[in-house]
Protein backbone atom coordinates (compact mmCIF):
# COMPACT_ATOMS: atom_id res chain seq x y z
CA UNK A 1 0.00 0.00 0.00
CA UNK A 2 1.56 3.24 -1.19
CA UNK A 3 0.73 6.92 -1.25
CA UNK A 4 2.25 10.26 -2.08
CA UNK A 5 1.29 13.89 -1.54
CA UNK A 6 2.35 17.25 -0.17
CA UNK A 7 2.89 17.39 3.59
CA UNK A 8 0.53 19.13 5.97
CA UNK A 9 2.47 19.47 9.24
CA UNK A 10 0.75 19.26 12.61
CA UNK A 11 2.04 19.33 16.19
CA UNK A 12 1.92 16.71 18.95
CA UNK A 13 -1.10 15.56 20.97
CA UNK A 14 -3.63 16.52 18.27
CA UNK A 15 -6.88 15.39 19.92
CA UNK A 16 -10.00 14.18 18.16
CA UNK A 17 -11.95 17.22 19.44
CA UNK A 18 -9.58 19.35 17.35
CA UNK A 19 -9.93 17.08 14.33
CA UNK A 20 -13.73 17.29 14.46
CA UNK A 21 -15.48 19.23 17.23
CA UNK A 22 -18.30 17.70 19.29
CA UNK A 23 -20.77 20.22 17.88
CA UNK A 24 -20.54 18.62 14.42
CA UNK A 25 -21.07 15.01 15.46
CA UNK A 26 -24.85 14.86 15.23
CA UNK A 27 -25.20 14.03 11.58
CA UNK A 28 -24.48 11.17 9.23
CA UNK A 29 -23.45 13.60 6.48
CA UNK A 30 -19.75 12.88 6.07
CA UNK A 31 -19.13 16.01 4.02
CA UNK A 32 -19.91 18.09 7.15
CA UNK A 33 -17.03 16.42 9.01
CA UNK A 34 -14.64 16.90 6.09
CA UNK A 35 -15.62 20.56 5.76
CA UNK A 36 -15.08 21.32 9.47
CA UNK A 37 -11.94 19.23 10.06
CA UNK A 38 -9.39 21.09 12.22
CA UNK A 39 -11.69 24.11 12.27
CA UNK A 40 -10.69 25.21 15.79
CA UNK A 41 -6.99 24.78 14.99
CA UNK A 42 -6.99 26.61 11.65
CA UNK A 43 -10.18 27.17 9.65
CA UNK A 44 -8.18 27.18 6.39
CA UNK A 45 -6.65 23.75 7.03
CA UNK A 46 -9.59 21.69 5.73
CA UNK A 47 -9.08 23.27 2.31
CA UNK A 48 -5.50 21.98 2.11
CA UNK A 49 -6.20 18.32 2.88
CA UNK A 50 -7.19 16.91 -0.52
CA UNK A 51 -4.36 14.73 -1.80
CA UNK A 52 -2.17 15.64 1.19
CA UNK A 53 -0.23 13.49 3.64
CA UNK A 54 -0.63 14.65 7.24
CA UNK A 55 2.64 14.54 9.17
CA UNK A 56 1.83 14.90 12.85
CA UNK A 57 3.82 14.83 16.07
CA UNK A 58 3.54 12.31 18.88
CA UNK A 59 0.24 10.91 20.20
CA UNK A 60 -1.77 11.74 17.08
CA UNK A 61 -5.54 11.40 17.55
CA UNK A 62 -5.68 11.23 21.33
CA UNK A 63 -8.93 11.58 23.26
CA UNK A 64 -12.38 10.50 22.22
CA UNK A 65 -13.13 7.30 20.27
CA UNK A 66 -15.19 9.28 17.73
CA UNK A 67 -14.74 7.62 14.36
CA UNK A 68 -15.92 10.83 12.73
CA UNK A 69 -12.32 12.04 13.16
CA UNK A 70 -10.79 9.50 10.79
CA UNK A 71 -13.80 9.62 8.46
CA UNK A 72 -13.41 13.42 8.26
CA UNK A 73 -9.80 13.05 7.13
CA UNK A 74 -10.59 10.33 4.63
CA UNK A 75 -13.54 12.27 3.21
CA UNK A 76 -11.40 15.40 2.99
CA UNK A 77 -9.08 13.45 0.71
CA UNK A 78 -6.14 12.82 3.03
CA UNK A 79 -3.86 10.19 1.46
CA UNK A 80 -2.29 9.02 4.72
CA UNK A 81 -1.27 10.09 8.21
CA UNK A 82 2.34 9.80 9.39
CA UNK A 83 3.27 10.24 13.07
CA UNK A 84 5.89 8.85 15.46
CA UNK A 85 3.06 7.56 17.68
CA UNK A 86 -0.72 7.39 17.58
CA UNK A 87 -3.46 7.08 20.18
CA UNK A 88 -4.55 3.48 19.83
CA UNK A 89 -8.27 3.96 19.12
CA UNK A 90 -7.55 6.56 16.41
CA UNK A 91 -5.00 4.19 14.86
CA UNK A 92 -7.43 1.28 14.80
CA UNK A 93 -10.29 3.47 13.56
CA UNK A 94 -8.12 4.75 10.70
CA UNK A 95 -7.34 1.21 9.56
CA UNK A 96 -11.02 0.29 9.88
CA UNK A 97 -12.10 3.07 7.51
CA UNK A 98 -9.27 2.43 5.07
CA UNK A 99 -7.12 5.47 5.91
CA UNK A 100 -3.41 4.54 5.86
CA UNK A 101 -1.62 5.35 9.12
CA UNK A 102 2.15 5.11 9.23
CA UNK A 103 4.14 5.03 12.44
CA UNK A 104 7.39 6.83 11.63
CA UNK A 105 9.41 9.74 12.95
CA UNK A 106 10.08 12.13 10.07
CA UNK A 107 10.88 15.84 9.74
CA UNK A 108 8.17 18.03 8.26
CA UNK A 109 7.94 21.18 6.19
CA UNK A 110 4.54 22.18 4.81
CA UNK A 111 4.33 21.19 1.18
CA UNK A 112 7.32 18.80 1.22
CA UNK A 113 6.80 15.74 -0.97
CA UNK A 114 5.90 12.81 1.27
CA UNK A 115 5.71 9.27 -0.08
CA UNK A 116 5.09 6.07 1.85
CA UNK A 117 5.09 2.35 1.23
CA UNK A 118 3.43 0.42 4.04
CA UNK A 119 4.41 -3.00 2.68
CA UNK A 120 8.07 -2.10 2.32
CA UNK A 121 7.98 -0.10 5.58
CA UNK A 122 9.30 3.33 4.71
CA UNK A 123 8.38 7.01 4.43
CA UNK A 124 10.22 9.45 2.19
CA UNK A 125 10.28 13.21 2.77
CA UNK A 126 11.72 15.14 -0.19
CA UNK A 127 13.58 12.00 -1.25
CA UNK A 128 15.05 11.21 2.19
CA UNK A 129 13.95 7.76 3.38
CA UNK A 130 12.94 6.88 6.97
CA UNK A 131 11.88 3.50 8.42
CA UNK A 132 8.22 2.91 9.34
CA UNK A 133 6.97 0.45 11.93
CA UNK A 134 5.20 -2.50 10.27
CA UNK A 135 1.48 -3.08 10.86
CA UNK A 136 0.12 -6.40 12.10
CA UNK A 137 -0.94 -8.91 9.46
CA UNK A 138 -4.61 -8.39 10.28
CA UNK A 139 -4.33 -4.60 10.00
CA UNK A 140 -2.59 -4.88 6.63
CA UNK A 141 -5.35 -7.17 5.39
CA UNK A 142 -8.08 -4.77 6.59
CA UNK A 143 -6.35 -1.75 5.07
CA UNK A 144 -5.77 -3.56 1.80
CA UNK A 145 -9.44 -4.46 1.61
CA UNK A 146 -10.28 -0.76 1.99
CA UNK A 147 -11.45 -0.98 5.60
CA UNK A 148 -13.21 -3.30 8.02
CA UNK A 149 -16.59 -3.23 6.22
CA UNK A 150 -15.24 -4.45 2.84
CA UNK A 151 -12.85 -6.81 4.69
CA UNK A 152 -15.80 -8.32 6.53
CA UNK A 153 -17.81 -8.71 3.33
CA UNK A 154 -14.86 -10.39 1.59
CA UNK A 155 -14.43 -12.87 4.47
CA UNK A 156 -18.05 -14.05 4.47
CA UNK B 1 3.64 -15.27 35.83
CA UNK B 2 1.18 -12.95 34.15
CA UNK B 3 -0.32 -9.49 34.41
CA UNK B 4 -4.10 -9.33 34.73
CA UNK B 5 -4.40 -8.31 31.06
CA UNK B 6 -2.40 -11.38 30.06
CA UNK B 7 -4.53 -13.61 32.29
CA UNK B 8 -7.86 -12.29 31.03
CA UNK B 9 -6.82 -12.21 27.36
CA UNK B 10 -5.03 -15.56 27.68
CA UNK B 11 -1.77 -14.67 25.93
CA UNK B 12 1.53 -12.90 26.69
CA UNK B 13 2.10 -9.17 26.08
CA UNK B 14 2.73 -8.41 22.42
CA UNK B 15 0.61 -11.30 21.11
CA UNK B 16 -2.39 -10.68 18.84
CA UNK B 17 -5.46 -12.63 19.89
CA UNK B 18 -9.04 -13.04 18.72
CA UNK B 19 -11.32 -13.03 21.75
CA UNK B 20 -15.01 -13.45 22.40
CA UNK B 21 -16.27 -10.49 24.41
CA UNK B 22 -18.54 -10.78 27.44
CA UNK B 23 -20.09 -7.31 27.17
CA UNK B 24 -20.05 -4.79 24.32
CA UNK B 25 -21.77 -1.43 24.50
CA UNK B 26 -22.20 1.71 22.42
CA UNK B 27 -23.97 5.02 23.05
CA UNK B 28 -26.19 7.37 21.06
CA UNK B 29 -23.13 8.96 19.43
CA UNK B 30 -21.12 5.93 18.36
CA UNK B 31 -24.15 3.63 17.99
CA UNK B 32 -25.41 5.56 14.97
CA UNK B 33 -22.20 4.90 13.04
CA UNK B 34 -21.97 1.31 14.29
CA UNK B 35 -25.46 0.60 12.95
CA UNK B 36 -24.53 2.15 9.62
CA UNK B 37 -21.39 -0.01 9.40
CA UNK B 38 -23.35 -3.12 10.41
CA UNK B 39 -25.83 -2.53 7.59
CA UNK B 40 -22.99 -1.93 5.13
CA UNK B 41 -21.52 -5.28 6.23
CA UNK B 42 -24.79 -6.88 5.21
CA UNK B 43 -25.43 -8.37 8.66
CA UNK B 44 -29.10 -8.98 9.33
CA UNK B 45 -29.21 -11.10 12.47
CA UNK B 46 -27.05 -10.58 15.55
CA UNK B 47 -25.68 -13.86 16.91
CA UNK B 48 -25.29 -12.70 20.53
CA UNK B 49 -27.67 -9.79 21.28
CA UNK B 50 -27.59 -10.67 25.00
CA UNK B 51 -23.95 -9.52 25.18
CA UNK B 52 -24.75 -6.13 23.65
CA UNK B 53 -26.03 -2.85 25.10
CA UNK B 54 -27.05 0.48 23.64
CA UNK B 55 -27.01 3.25 26.22
CA UNK B 56 -28.17 6.77 25.41
CA UNK B 57 -26.06 9.26 27.35
CA UNK B 58 -24.23 11.73 25.14
CA UNK B 59 -27.01 14.12 24.09
CA UNK B 60 -29.96 13.34 26.34
CA UNK B 61 -32.68 14.33 26.01
CA UNK B 62 -32.17 15.16 22.32
CA UNK B 63 -31.40 18.83 21.65
CA UNK B 64 -32.38 19.18 17.99
CA UNK B 65 -34.62 17.50 15.44
CA UNK B 66 -31.58 15.97 13.75
CA UNK B 67 -30.35 14.42 17.00
CA UNK B 68 -33.83 13.16 17.86
CA UNK B 69 -34.23 11.54 14.45
CA UNK B 70 -30.84 9.80 14.67
CA UNK B 71 -31.70 8.58 18.19
CA UNK B 72 -35.16 7.38 17.10
CA UNK B 73 -33.65 5.18 14.40
CA UNK B 74 -31.16 3.67 16.82
CA UNK B 75 -33.86 3.18 19.46
CA UNK B 76 -36.01 1.28 16.95
CA UNK B 77 -33.05 -0.90 16.05
CA UNK B 78 -32.26 -1.64 19.71
CA UNK B 79 -35.82 -2.79 20.29
CA UNK B 80 -36.09 -4.94 17.16
CA UNK B 81 -32.64 -6.55 17.45
CA UNK B 82 -32.83 -7.65 21.08
CA UNK B 83 -29.85 -5.50 22.15
CA UNK B 84 -30.17 -4.45 25.80
CA UNK B 85 -31.31 -0.83 25.78
CA UNK B 86 -30.99 2.04 28.26
CA UNK B 87 -32.86 5.11 27.02
CA UNK B 88 -32.20 8.78 27.73
CA UNK B 89 -32.16 9.40 31.48
CA UNK B 90 -30.78 5.98 32.44
CA UNK B 91 -27.27 7.33 32.77
CA UNK B 92 -23.75 7.31 31.39
CA UNK B 93 -22.80 4.02 29.72
CA UNK B 94 -19.80 3.37 31.99
CA UNK B 95 -21.82 4.06 35.13
CA UNK B 96 -24.74 1.90 33.99
CA UNK B 97 -22.28 -0.92 33.26
CA UNK B 98 -20.79 -0.50 36.74
CA UNK B 99 -24.15 -1.05 38.42
CA UNK B 100 -24.18 -4.83 38.56
CA UNK B 101 -23.23 -5.74 34.99
CA UNK B 102 -19.43 -5.95 34.69
CA UNK B 103 -17.65 -8.54 36.84
CA UNK B 104 -14.02 -9.55 37.44
CA UNK B 105 -12.29 -11.37 34.60
CA UNK B 106 -14.68 -10.23 31.87
CA UNK B 107 -13.60 -8.96 28.47
CA UNK B 108 -15.50 -5.72 27.93
CA UNK B 109 -15.45 -3.41 24.91
CA UNK B 110 -17.28 -0.13 24.53
CA UNK B 111 -17.55 2.31 21.66
CA UNK B 112 -16.31 5.09 23.91
CA UNK B 113 -12.76 5.91 24.94
CA UNK B 114 -13.57 5.87 28.66
CA UNK B 115 -14.55 2.20 28.63
CA UNK B 116 -11.33 1.68 30.61
CA UNK B 117 -13.43 2.85 33.61
CA UNK B 118 -14.67 -0.73 34.05
CA UNK B 119 -11.17 -2.03 34.70
CA UNK B 120 -12.01 -1.05 38.30
CA UNK B 121 -13.68 -4.48 38.59
CA UNK B 122 -10.67 -6.52 37.48
CA UNK B 123 -12.12 -6.82 33.98
CA UNK B 124 -10.19 -6.14 30.79
CA UNK B 125 -12.18 -3.20 29.48
CA UNK B 126 -11.18 -1.02 26.57
CA UNK B 127 -12.59 1.49 24.10
CA UNK B 128 -12.97 1.09 20.36
CA UNK B 129 -14.50 2.87 17.40
CA UNK B 130 -17.89 2.38 15.80
CA UNK B 131 -16.87 0.13 12.90
CA UNK B 132 -14.97 -2.16 15.29
CA UNK B 133 -18.15 -2.25 17.40
CA UNK B 134 -20.21 -3.21 14.35
CA UNK B 135 -17.91 -6.20 13.82
CA UNK B 136 -18.42 -7.16 17.49
CA UNK B 137 -22.19 -6.93 17.03
CA UNK B 138 -21.84 -9.15 13.97
CA UNK B 139 -19.57 -11.78 15.51
CA UNK B 140 -19.43 -11.44 19.31
CA UNK B 141 -15.64 -11.21 19.09
CA UNK B 142 -12.78 -8.90 18.21
CA UNK B 143 -8.99 -8.88 17.99
CA UNK B 144 -6.65 -7.46 20.62
CA UNK B 145 -2.96 -6.86 20.95
CA UNK B 146 -2.19 -7.98 24.50
CA UNK B 147 -0.69 -4.87 26.11
CA UNK B 148 2.47 -4.50 28.13
CA UNK B 149 1.66 -3.23 31.61
CA UNK B 150 2.83 -0.29 33.69
CA UNK B 151 2.21 -0.71 37.41
CA UNK B 152 0.99 2.23 39.46
CA UNK B 153 2.04 1.24 42.95
CA UNK B 154 -0.08 2.96 45.58
CA UNK B 155 1.19 3.17 49.15
CA UNK B 156 -0.59 4.40 52.26
CA UNK B 157 -3.82 6.39 52.49
CA UNK B 158 -5.18 9.62 51.05
CA UNK B 159 -5.28 12.51 53.50
CA UNK B 160 -8.64 14.13 54.29
CA UNK B 161 -8.65 16.93 51.69
CA UNK B 162 -7.41 14.73 48.84
CA UNK B 163 -9.69 12.37 46.96
CA UNK B 164 -9.26 9.74 44.24
CA UNK B 165 -9.63 12.41 41.52
CA UNK B 166 -6.55 14.21 42.86
CA UNK B 167 -4.69 10.91 42.72
CA UNK B 168 -5.94 10.43 39.13
CA UNK B 169 -4.63 13.87 38.12
CA UNK B 170 -1.36 13.06 39.88
CA UNK B 171 -0.73 9.83 37.97
CA UNK B 172 -1.80 11.40 34.66
CA UNK B 173 0.68 14.24 35.27
CA UNK B 174 3.39 11.74 36.20
CA UNK B 175 2.88 9.57 33.12
CA UNK B 176 1.92 12.34 30.66
CA UNK B 177 -0.68 12.29 27.89
CA UNK B 178 1.08 9.52 25.99
CA UNK B 179 3.09 7.95 28.77
CA UNK B 180 1.13 4.71 28.58
CA UNK B 181 0.11 4.55 24.91
CA UNK B 182 -0.67 0.92 23.89
CA UNK B 183 -0.07 -0.17 27.53
CA UNK B 184 -2.34 -1.25 30.34
CA UNK B 185 -2.09 0.31 33.78
CA UNK B 186 -2.42 -1.89 36.87
CA UNK B 187 -3.17 -0.13 40.15
CA UNK B 188 -1.44 -2.22 42.81
CA UNK B 189 0.04 -1.90 46.27
CA UNK B 190 -1.40 -1.73 49.78
CA UNK B 191 -2.95 1.68 49.05
CA UNK B 192 -5.36 0.20 46.49
CA UNK B 193 -7.37 -1.66 49.13
CA UNK B 194 -8.30 1.58 50.89
CA UNK B 195 -9.89 3.12 47.81
CA UNK B 196 -13.67 2.67 47.44
CA UNK B 197 -15.23 1.22 44.28
CA UNK B 198 -16.47 4.68 43.28
CA UNK B 199 -12.91 5.94 43.72
CA UNK B 200 -11.46 3.05 41.72
CA UNK B 201 -13.87 3.82 38.88
CA UNK B 202 -12.56 7.42 38.89
CA UNK B 203 -8.96 6.18 38.74
CA UNK B 204 -9.55 3.59 36.01
CA UNK B 205 -11.57 6.17 34.06
CA UNK B 206 -8.61 8.45 33.50
CA UNK B 207 -6.22 5.73 32.29
CA UNK B 208 -7.02 6.65 28.68
CA UNK B 209 -5.77 10.20 29.33
CA UNK B 210 -2.28 8.67 29.47
CA UNK B 211 -2.93 6.79 26.23
CA UNK B 212 -3.51 3.52 28.12
CA UNK B 213 -5.69 0.77 26.74
CA UNK B 214 -6.91 -0.32 30.16
CA UNK B 215 -6.68 0.76 33.81
CA UNK B 216 -7.08 -2.23 36.06
CA UNK B 217 -7.60 -2.94 39.75
CA UNK B 218 -7.46 -6.52 41.04
CA UNK B 219 -10.82 -7.58 42.43
CA UNK B 220 -10.64 -7.76 46.23
CA UNK B 221 -12.96 -7.88 49.22
CA UNK B 222 -14.34 -4.40 48.38
CA UNK B 223 -15.16 -5.51 44.81
CA UNK B 224 -16.86 -8.67 46.04
CA UNK B 225 -18.93 -6.70 48.58
CA UNK B 226 -19.93 -4.08 45.99
CA UNK B 227 -21.11 -6.71 43.51
CA UNK B 228 -22.92 -8.67 46.23
CA UNK B 229 -25.12 -5.59 46.72
CA UNK B 230 -26.27 -6.15 43.13
CA UNK B 231 -26.83 -9.85 43.79
CA UNK B 232 -23.72 -10.90 41.89
CA UNK B 233 -21.22 -13.47 43.13
CA UNK B 234 -17.57 -12.73 42.39
CA UNK B 235 -14.18 -13.91 43.59
CA UNK B 236 -11.08 -11.90 44.45
CA UNK B 237 -8.11 -11.95 42.07
CA UNK B 238 -4.60 -12.44 43.41
CA UNK B 239 -1.77 -10.55 41.73
CA UNK B 240 1.02 -12.80 40.45
CA UNK B 241 4.67 -11.94 40.60
CA UNK B 242 4.61 -10.66 37.02
CA UNK B 243 6.88 -8.54 34.86
CA UNK B 244 5.85 -4.92 34.53
CA UNK B 245 7.36 -2.69 31.87
CA UNK B 246 7.92 -0.19 34.67
CA UNK B 247 6.48 0.84 38.00
CA UNK B 248 5.32 4.30 39.01
CA UNK B 249 5.42 4.79 42.78
CA UNK B 250 2.88 7.04 44.46
CA UNK B 251 2.62 7.67 48.19
CA UNK B 252 -1.01 8.58 48.78
CA UNK B 253 -0.06 10.73 51.78
CA UNK B 254 1.73 13.09 49.33
CA UNK B 255 -1.42 13.78 47.31
CA UNK B 256 -2.92 17.24 47.78
CA UNK B 257 -5.85 18.90 45.95
CA UNK B 258 -4.79 19.35 42.31
CA UNK B 259 -6.12 21.15 39.25
CA UNK B 260 -5.37 20.43 35.58
CA UNK B 261 -5.10 23.79 33.83
CA UNK B 262 -6.04 24.63 30.21
CA UNK B 263 -5.56 22.95 27.79
CA UNK B 264 -3.81 19.76 28.79
CA UNK B 265 -4.88 17.17 31.31
CA UNK B 266 -1.25 16.43 32.20
CA UNK B 267 -0.52 20.08 33.06
CA UNK B 268 -1.37 19.86 36.73
CA UNK B 269 -0.90 22.45 39.50
CA UNK B 270 -1.63 22.36 43.19
CA UNK B 271 -5.07 23.93 43.74
CA UNK B 272 -3.29 26.40 46.04
CA UNK B 273 -1.30 27.78 43.07
CA UNK B 274 -4.39 28.58 40.97
CA UNK B 275 -6.66 29.63 43.86
CA UNK B 276 -8.53 32.83 43.05
CA UNK B 277 -8.87 32.04 39.33
CA UNK B 278 -12.08 33.60 37.98
CA UNK B 279 -14.90 31.15 37.18
CA UNK B 280 -18.08 31.45 35.10
CA UNK B 281 -19.29 27.91 35.69
CA UNK B 282 -18.72 24.88 37.89
CA UNK B 283 -19.67 21.47 36.49
CA UNK B 284 -19.94 18.40 38.70
CA UNK B 285 -20.65 15.09 37.01
CA UNK B 286 -19.44 12.80 34.15
CA UNK B 287 -18.10 9.26 34.05
CA UNK B 288 -15.20 10.52 36.18
CA UNK B 289 -17.03 12.12 39.09
CA UNK B 290 -20.82 11.89 38.84
CA UNK B 291 -21.29 9.01 41.28
CA UNK B 292 -23.21 8.91 44.52
CA UNK B 293 -20.10 9.28 46.66
CA UNK B 294 -19.24 12.39 44.61
CA UNK B 295 -22.66 13.97 45.17
CA UNK B 296 -22.40 13.26 48.90
CA UNK B 297 -19.00 14.93 48.99
CA UNK B 298 -20.31 17.93 47.06
CA UNK B 299 -23.40 18.29 49.26
CA UNK B 300 -21.29 18.13 52.41
CA UNK B 301 -19.63 21.43 51.44
CA UNK B 302 -22.59 23.30 49.91
CA UNK B 303 -25.24 22.24 52.44
CA UNK B 304 -26.89 25.28 54.00
CA UNK B 305 -24.86 27.70 51.86
CA UNK B 306 -25.30 29.34 48.44
CA UNK B 307 -23.08 28.86 45.40
CA UNK B 308 -21.56 32.08 44.08
CA UNK B 309 -21.24 30.97 40.47
CA UNK B 310 -23.45 29.13 37.94
CA UNK B 311 -23.17 25.49 39.04
CA UNK B 312 -24.41 22.48 37.14
CA UNK B 313 -24.67 19.05 38.77
CA UNK B 314 -25.31 16.01 36.57
CA UNK B 315 -25.75 12.64 38.31
CA UNK B 316 -24.06 9.82 36.40
CA UNK B 317 -27.12 7.58 36.38
CA UNK B 318 -30.75 7.30 37.37
CA UNK B 319 -29.71 5.04 40.26
CA UNK B 320 -27.32 7.73 41.51
CA UNK B 321 -30.03 10.39 41.15
CA UNK B 322 -32.65 8.24 42.91
CA UNK B 323 -30.30 7.54 45.81
CA UNK B 324 -29.39 11.21 46.11
CA UNK B 325 -33.10 12.05 46.26
CA UNK B 326 -33.82 9.36 48.84
CA UNK B 327 -31.06 10.47 51.17
CA UNK B 328 -31.71 14.21 50.87
CA UNK B 329 -28.36 14.88 49.21
CA UNK B 330 -30.06 16.23 46.10
CA UNK B 331 -32.20 18.65 48.12
CA UNK B 332 -29.05 20.07 49.71
CA UNK B 333 -27.57 20.60 46.26
CA UNK B 334 -30.69 22.24 44.81
CA UNK B 335 -31.20 24.46 47.86
CA UNK B 336 -27.62 25.65 47.54
CA UNK B 337 -28.61 27.15 44.17
CA UNK B 338 -27.24 24.52 41.80
CA UNK B 339 -28.92 23.39 38.59
CA UNK B 340 -29.47 19.67 38.31
CA UNK B 341 -29.60 18.16 34.81
CA UNK B 342 -30.81 14.69 33.76
CA UNK B 343 -28.33 11.80 34.10
CA UNK B 344 -25.90 11.66 31.19
CA UNK B 345 -22.64 13.15 29.95
CA UNK B 346 -23.93 16.72 30.29
CA UNK B 347 -21.79 19.47 28.73
CA UNK B 348 -18.52 17.48 29.03
CA UNK B 349 -18.12 17.19 25.26
CA UNK B 350 -19.58 20.57 24.43
CA UNK B 351 -22.58 19.31 22.51
CA UNK B 352 -25.43 20.70 24.62
CA UNK B 353 -26.75 21.81 28.02
CA UNK B 354 -24.05 23.89 29.65
CA UNK B 355 -21.62 24.74 26.87
CA UNK B 356 -19.26 27.64 27.45
CA UNK B 357 -19.24 31.00 25.70
CA UNK B 358 -16.19 32.74 24.26
CA UNK B 359 -13.75 33.51 27.07
CA UNK B 360 -15.78 31.74 29.76
CA UNK B 361 -13.98 29.66 32.37
CA UNK B 362 -15.30 26.40 33.82
CA UNK B 363 -14.06 24.27 36.68
CA UNK B 364 -15.16 20.75 35.85
CA UNK B 365 -14.88 17.35 37.50
CA UNK B 366 -14.57 15.71 34.06
CA UNK B 367 -11.50 14.11 32.52
CA UNK B 368 -10.66 16.30 29.50
CA UNK B 369 -9.83 19.96 29.12
CA UNK B 370 -8.91 20.06 25.43
CA UNK B 371 -9.10 23.48 23.81
CA UNK B 372 -12.69 24.40 22.83
CA UNK B 373 -14.07 21.04 24.05
CA UNK B 374 -16.93 22.59 26.04
CA UNK B 375 -17.45 25.46 23.61
CA UNK B 376 -15.33 27.60 21.30
CA UNK B 377 -13.13 29.98 23.28
CA UNK B 378 -14.02 28.42 26.64
CA UNK B 379 -11.37 27.40 29.16
CA UNK B 380 -11.59 24.25 31.28
CA UNK B 381 -9.89 23.51 34.59
CA UNK B 382 -10.27 19.97 35.97
CA UNK B 383 -10.49 19.15 39.65
CA UNK B 384 -11.88 16.90 42.34
CA UNK B 385 -15.42 17.24 43.64
CA UNK B 386 -14.24 18.77 46.92
CA UNK B 387 -12.30 21.45 45.03
CA UNK B 388 -15.31 22.05 42.76
CA UNK B 389 -17.56 22.44 45.82
CA UNK B 390 -15.25 24.86 47.61
CA UNK B 391 -14.88 26.81 44.36
CA UNK B 392 -18.64 26.91 43.71
CA UNK B 393 -19.14 28.53 47.11
CA UNK B 394 -16.20 30.93 46.68
CA UNK B 395 -17.02 31.83 43.05
CA UNK B 396 -13.34 31.43 42.17
CA UNK B 397 -11.02 28.41 42.33
CA UNK B 398 -10.58 27.59 46.01
CA UNK B 399 -8.75 24.96 48.02
CA UNK B 400 -11.04 22.53 49.86
CA UNK B 401 -10.76 22.53 53.63
CA UNK B 402 -9.67 19.42 55.46
CA UNK B 403 -12.86 17.69 56.60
Amino acid sequence: MQGVGPAVCLGSDIDTDVIIAGRYLRTKDRSVWAEHAFEDLDPALAGRLRGAVIVAGRNMGCGSSREQAVVALREAGVVGVVAPSFARIFFRNAVNVGLPVIEAAVPCTDGARVAFDLDAGWVEVDGERYPARPLSEKMVAILRAGGLVPYWRSCR
Amino acid sequence: MSTLSERVLGAPAGAYVDREVDIAFAHDGTGVLALEALRAMGVERLPYPERLRLIFDHIVPANTGTTATLQAELRRYARSSGIGFSDAGGGICHQVMSEGVVRPGMVVVGADSHTCTLGAFGAFATGMGATDMAAVWASGATWFRVPETIAVNLAGRLSCAAEPKDLALAYVAKLGMEGATYRALEFVGDGAAGISMDGRLTLSNMAVETGAKAGIFYADAATVRYLADYGLAAASQTPEDCRYERTVEIDLADIVPLVAVPHRVDTVREAEEVAGTHLDQVFVGTCTNGRYEDLVRFARTVRGRKVAVRTLVVPASRAVLARAIATGVLADIVEAGCMVAPPGCGPCLGAHAGVLGEGEVCLSTANRNFRNRMGVGGEIYLSSVATAAASAIAGVIAVPKVA
